[in-house]
């Protein structure tokens, strides 16, 4: 009886609640500043207003990173001896080297972008690294794409165990990737064996030359710029077609300026890279060229960001790693997006133990992978990956990684200690979190929907 | 399957004699006798629920009087121990989310199942995307949508491109009711639509719910606010406790009658209320 009793005083009180709703200000109006200026803005100058709207709304897009880019190369070039970081030599080590926290990053980012974490990806990706090696070693000598193919399936399987473990026995990410990350340690060791290490360095062997090549062997000048040619043409067209094609028919589009703008700067990064890898960098007989490491990561950076960003499958990602809820009330198989995402990463790990094998020429039982996936980590969220998840590009990962590779270069070339690396990497990427914690307290506040 | 065709026995016009009010022609959907119980407890009492095409239907009632287990039966969240649904006058079984979605029945939850990263046209489409040569069909899926939205007279988002985190409660509802009847849904339920809005977002949501029933859909609204109730619904079923203790045309009550039906499930004010409605007819 008593729940009787209290009834008109709950409908008395809802009826306060919308009298209280009246007279104050309508908290859920929209925040208009957070929109992507790309959406809303009919020209350049109308977009740039936006952007800068847009940046004090605390959502800044990949602004930070690409400030943060520019100001590391100033600093060391000022700093280092001879201004030795800008030159030729040295920046093509710079891409040598960022090219397997690129490729580890981007592998990490399918998992943060579900909103969850991959501790394991450092071993996992030697693993790769080992398995590759091992078998253009003389005795099994696989042709070398056959052991490149192995190596990936290797560290796919690895990911879809991850994967499986989280999803069916409902196990915190956390935990199984870093049981994965003792585990698969344990299983390098085992697989190195007595020996400690595996070489592919054999100047015989054609299959270890392709592998060691991946970094160390060059494209022709006169092939790199006609490849630069078509890339930037194939894709500058597909953008301009694109966006125009949307204009013309009345869609969402980018103004006429912002396209050209994009095309532009594609080609002008295309032509800094081609130019300064055509520099002799040889003292004694001429080394010129763009390693072959460039094109590889440019394809993994095209497919990973076709297939986030223009698939199905990808689509379903960033809305599993959004909201999960919402995603498996639309019908989405969200264990199984959750465990593809794991197969991807490792797989995508797997890519950059061989980059980093071809690197080393070889690999040893002193792999520091605990290293190499906390650079992943940071390398992905510098880039402007959410750690939150939902949010991610494959970009991301390559603008982060020449961060960190920046950084790990020019402390090096300073002279500077291990140590003073680990603690400016750590610091850089506090602030790369400080901004993503930020950027997502101004939208969660803009929009008033959700805590 | 989900459907199954009406036995041929008497059955249906046992449901026919307990029909509690006449609606003009057949009702979209229409429940019998259904009943539910957890355990020990009995949620619902052999509820009976007519859910005519175009018109909105207010489901009211108390905290715990069974509204949000009555819809997730009509959702194939729940499935009733008992009882018969007859949609379109044919009887149905609806078992899962997936056989009322078949039907053409969507739920606009109260927490809105939205993504917040991805865009509206993204969320309009989740889950049943468009897609030509491998690759998501973004022109057509834009197009679609803001035809949907046009439909509905949504015209306060800025853009269709902009992520459904920088939207407004209204806004997102909107979005949300949007996205249920993209899918040439018949029925549409909305669990407390306007629960969370402040006073220009709950108008802009009950315009929506009367573009709805001009498009001649079943609408079925969850609703606390009596306002919200009496601006929009055609009808009003008040359940209590687990049962159906009044459903008939909004006319035959006044709020008075509404609040004695859900706390006491009997009103005196009923036959004053039903008088003066038909003296102002």
């Amino acid at each position: 009886m008593a729940r009787i009793e209290d009834q008109p005083g709950g409908i008395v009180a809802s009826a306060a609640n919308a009298v209280e709703a009246e007279s104050a200000p309508d908290l859920t109006a929209a925040a208009v500043e957070v929109i992507p200026p790309g959406i809303v803005a009919q020209s350049l100058a109308e977009y740039l207003k936006a952007w800068s709207a847009r940046i004090r709304g605390g959502d800044a897009g990949v602004l930070p990173v690409a400030v943060a880019l520019l100001a590391v190369a100033i600093v060391f070039t000022i700093v280092s001896p001879n201004h030795v970081f800008l030159s030729a030599t040295n920046l093509v080590n710079l891409f040598d080297q960022s090219a397997v926290f690129i490729v580890l990053a981007m592998g990490e980012g399918f998992v943060l972008l579900l909103g969850e974490i991959d501790l394991s990806i450092g071993y996992v990706a030697a693993i790769g690294g080992i398995v590759a090696a091992n078998l253009v070693q003389p005795s099994p000598d696989w042709p070398w794409w056959a052991a490149i193919l192995a190596a990936l399936l290797v560290c796919g399987c690895i990911g879809a165990i991850h994967g499986i473990l989280i999803t069916r026995l409902r196990m915190p990410a956390f935990v199984v990737t870093l049981a994965g990350y003792l585990l698969w340690f344990g299983v390098m060791i085992i697989i190195l064996g007595n020996a400690g290490g595996v070489s592919i360095t054999s100047t015989v062997l054609p299959n270890q030359q392709i592998l060691y090549g991946i970094v160390y062997a060059y494209i022709d000048p006169l092939v790199a710029w006609i490849g630069l040619l078509v890339i930037v043409g194939l894709l500058g067209g597909a953008m301009w077609l694109r966006d125009a094609g949307r204009r013309r028919s009345g869609l969402v589009a980018p103004p006429v300026g912002l396209t050209v703008a994009k095309i532009a700067m594609v080609a002008v990064a295309g032509i800094a890279v081609v130019a300064i890898s055509n520099v002799n960098r040889g003292n004694f007989l001429p080394i010129v060229g763009v390693p072959w490491v460039v094109p590889l990561v440019l394809v993994v950076l095209g497919a990973w960001t076709i297939l986030l960003e223009r698939t199905q499958f990808g689509r379903h990602m960033y809305a599993v790693g959004g909201n999960a809820e919402a995603a498996r009330r639309a019908g989405i198989n969200v264990s199984r997006v959750r465990t593809m995402g794991f197969v991807l990463c490792s797989g995508t790990a797997g890519i950059a133990g061989i980059i980093y094998c071809s690197q080393l020429g070889g690999m040893t039982t002193n792999i520091n992978g605990g290293q190499l996936v906390l650079y992943a980590v940071a390398a992905a969220v510098i880039g402007g990956t959410s750690l939150f998840g939902g949010r991610g590009r494959a970009v991301h990962g390559l603008l982060g990684g020449l961060v960190i590779g920046a950084i790990y270069n020019g402390l090096y070339l300073l002279g500077f200690p291990i140590q003073w690396q680990l603690i400016v990497t750590g610091l850089v990427l506090l602030a790369a979190v400080s901004i993503d914690s930020l950027s997502r307290k101004g939208v969660g506040s803009g929009s008033g929907a959700r805590a | 399957m989900a459907e199954r065709n009406e036995p041929p026995g008497g059955v249906p016009t046992t449901g026919q004699a307990i029909a509690p009010a006449p609606s003009d022609a057949q009702p979209l959907l229409r429940l019998r006798g259904i009943s539910k119980h957890f355990g020990a407890v009995q949620a619902l009492y052999g509820v009976d629920l007519d859910l005519p095409a175009g018109q909105v239907t207010a489901l009211v009632g108390d905290n715990g009087a069974g509204k949000s287990v009555l819809t997730k039966c009509i959702a194939g969240i729940h499935a009733p121990d008992e009882g018969q649904m007859f949609w379109e006058g044919r009887e149905v079984h609806i078992r899962t989310p997936k056989d009322s979605a078949s039907l053409g029945i969507e739920t606009v939850y109260q927490d809105l199942a939205l993504a917040d990263n991805l865009d509206i046209v993204q969320n309009m489409f989740l889950g049943r995307e468009r897609v030509s040569r491998a690759l998501l069909d973004e022109d057509s899926m834009e197009r679609a949508a803001a035809a949907t939205l046009a439909s509905l007279r949504v015209t306060t988002v800025r853009s269709i491109r902009q992520p459904v985190a920088t939207l407004s409660g209204g806004q997102r509802q909107a979005v949300a009711v949007a996205k249920a009847v993209m899918w040439n849904s018949k029925l549409v339920m909305l669990d407390e639509p306007t629960a969370a809005l402040g006073v220009a977002q709950t108008r802009m949501v009950l315009d929506l719910i009367k573009q709805l029933k001009a498009h001649g859909l079943a609408v079925m609204v969850i609703s606390h606010n009596l306002n919200d109730v009496f601006e929009v619904a055609d009808r009003v079923a008040i359940l209590r406790l687990g049962r159906m203790v009044a459903q008939d045309s909004l006319a035959a009550f006044d709020r008075q009658s509404v609040v004695d039906f859900m706390t006491t499930g009997g009103s005196s004010r009923e036959v004053l209320a039903a008088g003066s409605s038909q003296a102002k007819d």
